[in-house]
């Protein structure tokens, strides 16, 4: 890692205040997707602000129909809570399969959505569901909010403080595993709130999660596999490396959807 | 340099560190704690699991900074120094759970972890899935999941 200085702001307004002084510092949550990239010197922060011990950060609480969810929560938490596993079990299933027990022990639902990473499972649930990012300045609705590949449209000085997922009346999440690193090499989110249908993919585009609105469409007479029987997108778009091509995370699209569909 | 101060198997330290320095080296290269292993350093492997605040985490991606103020266990302190193994430390011992030894530190802490979570009565099947995290290089599993079971199981009645 390269240097860097390291700070325990005691607040949201706090840990603001420095990141606006100093645009090259980064906040640090759990640090799981943070630290490795710093290892890899991949990115040279000034300075840490390392916002876990802030309170209030953290916790969940179901408000009329939606739940919200602290950005410093952490994996474990979600995945075993109570409140969670009734009102959206979906996104319960999902946290507790997110990297491994160690991992879900420390990396948090904020520094998964700041960080987007294009195969990181939270992106899919929050933009699959149409969750609501709410930063240190306003509400960002998950349509608006992701920007590509580890782009989103926070600004420099701006911290996740909380995320709103609004309740669906049906919501089902499957991943195709990379078997080594058991990231998502595509995983589908689906959910079904009165006349809102949602596909969204993690994983498999080439600008990080999208929505497959054909899916979508083909969805609102019936939210089940059948209705998307033999449909596929186009590869065009679609990531392709060492871990699978274009076509083949294509064809894995259609083949999780269905699954995710016949799931939910 | 900032300071640091924690709890480490049951004794107070404390170090002024590079705030780069990792859980890990902190407890391997100021501490000489070196049971704790460092397999991948990409938090993958597990060899550096320890608990923290009575959690299992990766040590390697974990700052020690992060650590401070809190209380680490590592596998130097299992057991007391002069008494008997750790009741999974012994399974492991009983099972042949182990071959080159490498990746037993980080399963050993990631199976007590896991019976503080899960019970004391744990089937293949959860085994198998909740050592996601550890790798054996030895592909020595098998033995792995047998002496986990039993430990598990040994571990009825005490808390860790």
């Amino acid at each position: 890692m390269y240097e860097f200085k390291y700070a325990r702001p005691n607040s949201v307004r706090q840990a603001v205040n420095m990141l606006a002084k100093d645009p090259e510092a980064k906040i640090l949550a759990g640090g799981h997707s943070l630290l490795p990239v710093m290892k890899l010197r991949l990115a040279k922060p000034t300075q840490l602000l390392d916002i876990g011990r802030i309170e209030g950060l953290s916790g969940i609480e179901q408000k009329g129909r939606s739940l919200v969810i602290g950005a410093g929560t952490r994996h474990v938490e979600v995945a075993n809570s109570q409140v969670v596993k009734d009102a959206l079990p979906a996104l319960a299933a999902l946290a507790g399969e997110i990297g491994d027990p160690a991992v879900r022990h420390r990396g948090t639902l904020g520094g998964s959505l700041a960080n987007n990473d294009p195969n990181a499972d939270y992106p899919a649930a929050a933009l699959g569901l149409g969750a609501t990012i709410i930063t240190s300045k306003r509400r960002i609705t998950a349509d608006d909010y992701f920007k590509g590949l580890f782009e989103t449209a926070l600004e420099p000085d701006e911290i996740i403080v909380k995320v709103s997922f609004p309740l669906a009346k049906k919501a089902a999440y499957e991943k195709f595993k990379h078997p080594a690193s058991g990231f998502a090499l595509v995983g589908v989110f689906v959910s079904k709130r009165g006349s809102d249908i949602r596909v969204a993919v993690t994983g498999a585009g080439s600008s990080g999660v999208f929505r497959v609105k054909s899916f979508e469409e083909a969805l609102k007479k019936r939210f089940s596999p059948k209705s998307i029987e033999g449909m596929s997108i186009p590869a065009d778009g679609m990531s392709s490396d060492i871990h699978g091509s274009a076509e083949y995370r294509a064809h894995l699209v259609g083949v999780m959807a269905r699954r995710a569909l016949a799931k939910a | 340099m900032a300071a640091v101060s924690m709890t480490v198997n049951g004794k107070a330290v404390t170090a002024d560190v590079d705030p780069r320095t990792l859980l890990v080296q902190f407890l391997r290269e100021h501490l000489r704690l070196t049971g704790t292993h460092v397999g991948c350093d990409t938090s993958q492997c597990g060899a550096c699991v320890v608990h923290l605040n009575g959690i299992a985490v990766k040590s390697c991606t974990t700052l020690a900074l992060q650590a401070d103020g809190g209380s680490v266990l590592t596998i130097e302190g299992l057991a007391a120094a002069d008494g008997p193994l750790h009741p999974m430390q012994e399974a492991f011992r009983e099972h042949h759970g182990l071959q080159c030894g490498f990746c037993t530190p980080g399963m050993v802490m990631t199976a007590v972890d896991m019976v503080r979570r899960k019970g004391n009565e744990l089937d293949e099947q959860t085994i198998r899935h909740e050592l996601d995290g550890n790798l054996c290089r030895c592909t020595g599993y098998h033995n792995i999941v047998k002496a986990i079971a039993a430990g598990a199981k040994a571990m009825k009645g005490r808390a860790a």
